[in-house]
This record gives C-alpha cells, sequence and structure tokens, in this order.
C-alpha cells in the first residue's frame, strides 16, 4: 500500500503533477457535485455563452447524487457513480481548467485524452460506500439547478475525504494495470 | 377465499424499502468475510474492509449503505384465493415505495419519461412482476436496484450451436466489459431460455437467490461454479482495483425454450445487492 498524501483544494497543476497512479489521497477543501442532468446543462451553458455555476479553474468535481439528509445530517449518503456517464461532457470542463474529477468506473479515451493535454487527474472513491464517505463531508450546500434534485450542483466542503488516483496527468489508469496484475485468462 | 386490506400492503411495501437500504443480507457480509481471506491484492482487501464498515454504518445509524437507493423492483406472488381489500394492488404496492422513499430519506431516482427525463419526486412507479399462485397469501419482494449495475447487463440471442460453453463466454464477456464500473465484487445473475423478455426475468431472479447457495440441480450448481472461477479470473478484483474477487456468486435460472433459440441474459448486481421480503397472510372475508 503506497503512502497516504494529503492534498488541499484548489488543485493546482503543481499539486496535481505530484500525484501519481495508485496513490492514497485525502483531500480537504471545497469541491463540487454534478452528475449527468448538471453536467448536460452546464456544457449546454457553455455553448450558450452562459456562466458555470463555478469558475471551473483548478477546481475538482464529485460525480455524486446523494440521499436526502436526516435531522442532523450535513448530507445523506453520497458515493460516487458511474463516471462514463460523463464522458460526453468532461473533456468540455477540463479545457476550461477543470483539474480532478472524483467517480468510479472506465472513462473513454477522449477523457483521458483531455486530461493528458490539459493536466487533470481522474480519482476514485469507492463505489457504494455512500455511509461511510458522508462521514467526510463537512457541509454541504446547493448552488445551482436545485430543480434537478438529488442531481443539483453542490458545494461541499471536506476534511480527509479518501480517494484514490486511477489516472494520472500522464494517462497511467489503475483499472488497466490492477487488472493486468491479477488477470489469469 | 381470504381477503386482505390494501393499507396493510402499502404498510408492508413501505417497511421492506427502508429495510433494504439500511441493512444489507447476512449472506453479502458473509461473502465479504470470504472474500476478505481470499483477496491477494492488498488494494482489494482495503476495499473490502470499507465496505464491511460501510453496511455496518448504515445498519446501526438507519441511513442508506448506498446513495443509489435504486427503482423498486418487486416480485409479488399472490395466492388465487386472496381478495385484496381497499384499494388497487398496483396502486398500493406504489404508495408503499412512495411513503418508504419519503420516511426513509431514500434517494427518488425515477424520471417519467426515458426522453424527456423529469423526476417523478418519489420514486414511483415501481417496476413489478407478478405471479398468481395457489392458495390464500401475499409473498411480496423488494429488490430496489441501483443503475451503475444495472447499466453494465446484457442480452445475447445464441444460436443452439454455440451451446453452453458460447453461454458462458458470453456471460465472462459482459462482466469483463463491465469493469469496475458496477461496483465488484458483484452478484452476476444469469438467465437461459425462455424467450427474450422471459431470459432477462430469470437474470434479476438470479439476484435474488442469497450467495453461497447453489442452483439445487447439480448440473447447474457446477456451471455455476465453473462460471465463477472464470469471472474472478478476469483480475477485475473489488471496485476494479485489480484482484481475484470480481463477483462474490453467479446465480444461474434456465427455462424451456424454443428449438431454433438459446436467449442468455446477465444482470448484474453490485455489491449492495438488496432485497427483503415478507409473507402477508389473508384474513377471513367480512
Amino acid at each position: 500500500m503506497n503512502e497516504i498524501i494529503r492534498i488541499e483544494t484548489p488543485l493546482t497543476q503543481e499539486k496535481l503533477k505530484s500525484l501519481k497512479v495508485g496513490d492514497n489521497v485525502l483531500i480537504s477543501g471545497v469541491i463540487y457535485t454534478g452528475r449527468d442532468a448538471a453536467h448536460k446543462k452546464m456544457v449546454e451553458a457553455l455553448e450558450g455563452g452562459e456562466d458555470l455555476p463555478f469558475v471551473m479553474k483548478d477546481q475538482i468535481i464529485y460525480f455524486v447524487g446523494p440521499t436526502p439528509a436526516k435531522e442532523g445530517q450535513v448530507i445523506g449518503s453520497a458515493g460516487p457513480t458511474t463516471s462514463g456517464r460523463m464522458d460526453a461532457y468532461s473533456p468540455k470542463l477540463i479545457a476550461r481548467g477543470l483539474t480532478g474529477m472524483i467517480g468510479k468506473g472506465l472513462r473513454s479515451p477522449d477523457v483521458i485524452e483531455a486530461m493528458k493535454k490539459h493536466g487533470a487527474v481522474y480519482f476514485g472513491a469507492i463505489g457504494g460506500a455512500g455511509a461511510l464517505i458522508a462521514k467526510r463531508i463537512v457541509s454541504a450546500e446547493v448552488i445551482a439547478y436545485p430543480e434537478l434534485g438529488p442531481e443539483a450542483v453542490r458545494r461541499l466542503v471536506v476534511k480527509d475525504f479518501p480517494v484514490m488516483v486511477i489516472i494520472d496527468y500522464e494517462g497511467n489508469n489503475l483499472y488497466e494495470i490492477g487488472k493486468a496484475q491479477y488477470r489469469r485468462v | 377465499m381470504k381477503e386482505i386490506l390494501a393499507e396493510e400492503i402499502i404498510s408492508a411495501v413501505e417497511n421492506l424499502c427502508i429495510e433494504a437500504n439500511y441493512n444489507l443480507g447476512s449472506d453479502i457480509m458473509t461473502g465479504f468475510n470470504q472474500a476478505l481471506k481470499d483477496e491477494r491484492s492488498p488494494l482489494g482487501r482495503e476495499v473490502l474492509e470499507r465496505l464491511i464498515e460501510n453496511a455496518e454504518i448504515a445498519k446501526e445509524e438507519r441511513v442508506p449503505m448506498c446513495q443509489d437507493t435504486g427503482m423498486a423492483v418487486l416480485f409479488v406472488s399472490i395466492g388465487q384465493d386472496l381478495h385484496v381489500v381497499g384499494g388497487g394492488l398496483t396502486e398500493a404496492i406504489n404508495e408503499g415505495v412512495r411513503r418508504g422513499y419519503d420516511k426513509g430519506y431514500l434517494r427518488k431516482s425515477v424520471v417519467k419519461d426515458p426522453f424527456e427525463r423529469v423526476n417523478t419526486g418519489d420514486n414511483t412507479p415501481a417496476v413489478i412482476h407478478y405471479d398468481i399462485v395457489p392458495g390464500d397469501e401475499l409473498h411480496l419482494i423488494v429488490a430496489p436496484k441501483g443503475f451503475g449495475s444495472e447499466n453494465m447487463g446484457g442480452l445475447k440471442m445464441c444460436k443452439p450451436s454455440e451451446g453452453l460453453e458460447g453461454a458462458m463466454q458470453f456471460v465472462v464477456d459482459t462482466v469483463d466489459r463491465a469493469g469496475g464500473n458496477p461496483c465488484p465484487p458483484i452478484i452476476v445473475g444469469v438467465g437461459v431460455g425462455g424467450t427474450m423478455e422471459k431470459a432477462t426475468f430469470l437474470a434479476k431472479k438470479g439476484l435474488l437467490r442469497e450467495v453461497g447457495i447453489h442452483n439445487p440441480e447439480e448440473r447447474l450448481a457446477n456451471i455455476e461454479k465453473e462460471l465463477l472461477d472464470r469471472v474472478n479470473r478476469l483480475g477485475i478484483g473489488p471496485q476494479g482495483f485489480g484482484g481475484v474477487t470480481t463477483a462474490l456468486a453467479v446465480n444461474l435460472e434456465v427455462y424451456p425454450t424454443h428449438i431454433a433459440g438459446m436467449p442468455v441474459a446477465v444482470n448484474i448486481g453490485c455489491h449492495a445487492t438488496r432485497h427483503k421480503e415478507i409473507t402477508l397472510q389473508g384474513r377471513a372475508c367480512q
């Protein structure tokens, strides 16, 4: 197991270039949520020349649609959703300065190319561990598209949010490396 | 003839929706613990430990184990000598889902139209499979289905000449293509035979079987064991980070089919494959 690396957002080019595939990372600071419908709206806004809900430069988007918070909770269960559905949109946000994405599952060659070209990292959180992950979220506030309910864009403050570097800025991919190591077919 | 109040069905469905999302089955917990012993990848073991911890938190704090609390899928067996009074059966089930997803703080993940995609706001309608059986009882299974895993399933209308090996290869290829997307370790439901829709139904039904219980027919149990071995050789591992635990179980269901066909369906369940059930007794008619 690699040692644990702590990073504070914003995720600058300098910070992300120190991260390598397979690194265990604890993220603290502000991150933003967005999934299918919010990505569609953000890219439509970009193409229409409108403002985005937040400035993309050096920011991290977490692909998540949480459950409603119970009384006394900051947020409900909040594990990652499958990132592949955002593949159609991510390259456009990366081109606008987005430097980090947190999700689960495979990414397309187009996304990986954009990450290499502009400098971005794809982190994995443990899919289906929504109850556990929610404990690392300190605050949550809907900042755009409230009509989307669980899909609204939220500004989260996280403390020691546990992720792993799945694809680094050079395109090294843990899904390929890990699978090759244990594959016997 | 006996009867049952719609209100009783509503309340049972409400409760099953909540319990299914808060309490992971002990069979899957046992599967995690066994996998922890067998897994060679340190990263894979770390993931399994976190999944166990997550399920424990969900149970103790009564919160959903996963934020994708699913589309509610119900398997309903109604005795032919039972009469529902005080409302329709389908309406009662949907009302139970509506209440369960509201009171349990579960995510509303259903859109009304697949193209227009506006959320219905209450997680209805459910997908309901009815079966009419002898007797005067009502058996309900609630199986909330997340779509990270649902999206990775597949169907192949195999030619009979492809045989058992062709069917098995399709199962293995489907799991391989899915990679880390469906949140491994997964449960693989496989349905073979019938017609196109019967095979997919059987595959879904395979996900209801407890982990560790094989098909009662030895020949089919052996196919399940071989398939489990083959998918676990793919190297995908927990969360797709690499390892020997890609699936906890492969559950195969078969049905007679046509001389010209061999439908093969694969329905993948994530590590939070949830299902809770109850049998309601009718009472003497008033």
